[in-house]
């Protein structure tokens, strides 16, 4: 594949008259492990949406060297899966008929699961470690198990390009470090994951890093990138604190106002 | 319960129930009609208590499916067949029909009765189109709920305007209110079949789309469903199912709201099975409703609505005792 995945020459996204991603340029190379950091309010979810066909765009979005709205609606649904955030779940219907409703791209009108379907569902929840309470109603499961229910669900599409909009959302630090593994495997596939984190430390272990402020993508570069770091830095108003630990990049948050600095750590195990 | 053995005795109980139908009347219950004995005319038997069984059963199922069709288009567990002004419409309609005919002995005439079912058939299809024209079409199902509300309320007053200024007819308005199973005929089958047929198998055939719709419309658009078209043909659905039913029955209350929650718990979140569900079982609670009716106080009849609105509201008193409603609400 020589052509960037995504190609986007943007005049404007708006929300109800509102203009909430500006003029820019962006080109999304295939493959690889994307991850979409900035403030609040600086429009990730909104790009992820017209990247995914769900919002209208003012310019031009290229999927593959074709205009997104060229694409047949389901052929481009069984390339390209979106998860979203704060989206309504079903709470009468198994953890397994959700990710069931992840195969209708391959399935014909009104035609039952077929094996491959079935193959495809126990797959994207043994990835998404959720196979186990399969039966269970999404109404009994907590937070997390709720969102790895969906991210199974959007895995089960089995498409090239993943699209998932704060996926560890309600997930402890085991279930992340999961998720991260999970999502070098998918890259190593050769599939596309472009995922929006609020979690800077999991931000920083991605592939490359789109980093957003007030409706534009600043920078897209490595994680290792001093740029990047710079980009990052101010994007979120200089309020980041940066270290290198054990070779990678963490950030905490950096309070300004705080009169006197915090104490440097000196716990041996801490620091080695 | 599997799947196919709640369907199975939805089934059963309707054909048993239609049975007793033919049994009960304003004689009150008497099994010797089935026998033939004399003592019931076969023309009541054939041609008064048969059309009017299927008809309770088959508006019962329009009704099923329209609430069924309902909450999962809205994703509101407390959807109703009426949400989108049907009723207001069909009560505007009815009450134009009678404050133009004059009431009493004329509204009971053949000629009213087609003029009501007409009224009442073209009062709720106008009342929907009009909250369809309100919401610019039915791309926002939020702006298609308010909009309903808004006609709701409107045609509403309108009709009470129409009522205060003409009392004679106060009566007949509270009838159709009411809900009414006593005017159901041959005709009103050959009208309902085919809606029940053409309105259940549309609606079956967005069962899966309904099923994504759960998930939110933006995951069900991401996942390549033509959104705009289903959501046309299901507020369609919605028109000819409680057209047909308001204007053959008037305002039966409760049936469209509590089918769908009787069989959910079975269904996960699989609207094809829930649509057939709800169908079989609005049609066996509006026949037993109509049985109730006619034989509880015979010879008097009780309206059929007030039936179904305690029938209903006590089985959902007894799920929500169970702890099973809170389960069941989507």
């Amino acid at each position: 594949m020589s052509g960037p995945l995504f190609e986007l020459e943007l005049e404007a996204v708006r929300l109800q008259d509102r203009a909430v991603l500006h003029a820019q340029r962006l080109a999304l190379p295939e493959g690889g492990w994307s991850a979409v950091v900035g403030p609040n309010g600086a429009g990730k979810s909104t790009l992820l949406r017209a990247l995914a066909g769900l919002l209208p765009v003012e310019g031009r979005l290229a999927l593959r060297g074709r205009p997104l709205a060229d694409w047949p609606a389901r052929e481009r649904a069984r390339l390209v899966s979106w998860l979203g955030q704060n989206e309504p779940v079903p709470a009468t219907a198994s953890a397994q008929d959700v990710v069931m409703l992840g195969r209708l791209p391959h399935q014909g009108w009104l035609a039952p699961a077929s094996e491959d379907d079935r193959r495809a569902v126990e797959r994207a929840m043994r990835r998404a470690h959720c196979w186990d309470w399969r039966t269970r109603p999404l109404a009994e499961l907590s937070g997390g198990e709720r969102q790895r229910v969906l991210l199974a669900r959007a895995l089960a599409v089995e498409a090239s390009v993943l699209l998932l909009d704060e996926p560890l959302a309600h997930l402890d630090p085991s279930h992340q470090a999961d998720w991260i593994a999970l999502v070098r495997e998918l890259a190593r596939e050769g599939r596309s994951v472009l995922a929006v984190l609020h979690e800077l430390n999991v931000a920083l272990q991605a592939d490359r890093l789109l980093v957003m402020h007030a409706g534009r993508v600043r920078h897209v570069g490595a994680a290792a990138e001093p740029a990047t770091l710079a980009a990052l830095q101010s994007a979120f108003d200089h309020r980041l604190h940066l270290a290198c630990l054990q070779g990678r990049w963490v950030c905490l948050p950096f309070a300004l106002a705080t009169a006197s600095e915090p104490a440097p750590c000196t716990h041996p195990a801490l620091t080695t | 319960m599997s799947l196919r053995a709640l369907a199975l005795t939805l089934l059963a109980a309707g054909l048993a129930l239609l049975l007793l139908g033919l049994c009960v009347g304003s004689t009150g219950l008497s099994l010797e009609a089935l026998r033939g004995a004399d003592d019931v005319p076969r023309a009541i038997l054939w041609e008064i208590r048969l059309p009017r069984s299927i008809g309770a059963w088959l508006t019962g199922a329009l009704l099923g499916v329209a609430g069924a069709t309902a909450q999962g288009l809205f994703r509101n567990p407390l959807a109703d067949p009426y949400l989108l002004g049907a009723s207001a419409g069909a009560a505007l309609g009815v009450a134009l029909v009678l404050v133009g005919w004059g009431s009493g002995a004329v509204a009971a005439s053949v000629l009213a009765r087609l003029g009501m079912t007409g009224a009442a058939f073209a009062g709720s299809v106008g009342a929907m189109v009009l909250t369809l024209t309100l919401a610019r079409g039915a791309e926002q199902t939020l702006r298609l709920l308010l909009a309903g509300v808004v006609v709701g309320v409107v045609l509403l007053a309108a009709t009470s305007v129409l009522t205060l200024l003409n009392p004679d007819v106060l009566r007949s308005m509270q009838v159709f209110m009411l809900g009414n199973t006593a005017l159901l005929s041959g005709a009103s089958i050959a009208m309902l079949l085919p809606v029940l047929v053409l309105a259940g198998s549309a609606a079956y055939g967005a069962s899966r789309a309904l099923d994504a719709l759960a998930l939110g419309e933006s995951t069900a658009r991401s996942l390549g469903l033509p959104l705009a078209g289903v959501r046309f043909a299901l507020v369609g659905v919605l028109a000819l199912c409680t057209g047909a039913a308001v204007a053959q029955c008037g305002l039966v209350a409760f049936v469209g709201l509590v089918a769908p929650h009787l069989v959910r718990g079975r269904c996960g979140g699989a609207h094809g099975p829930l649509l057939a569900l709800s169908a079989l079982a609005g049609g066996a609670l509006l026949l037993s409703a109509d049985i109730l009716a006619r034989g509880l106080f015979a010879p008097q009849e009780l309206p059929v609505g007030i039936v179904t609105s305690l029938l209903g509201g006590v089985y959902l008193l007894v799920l929500m005792q169970r702890g099973r409603f809170g389960r069941t609400a989507a």
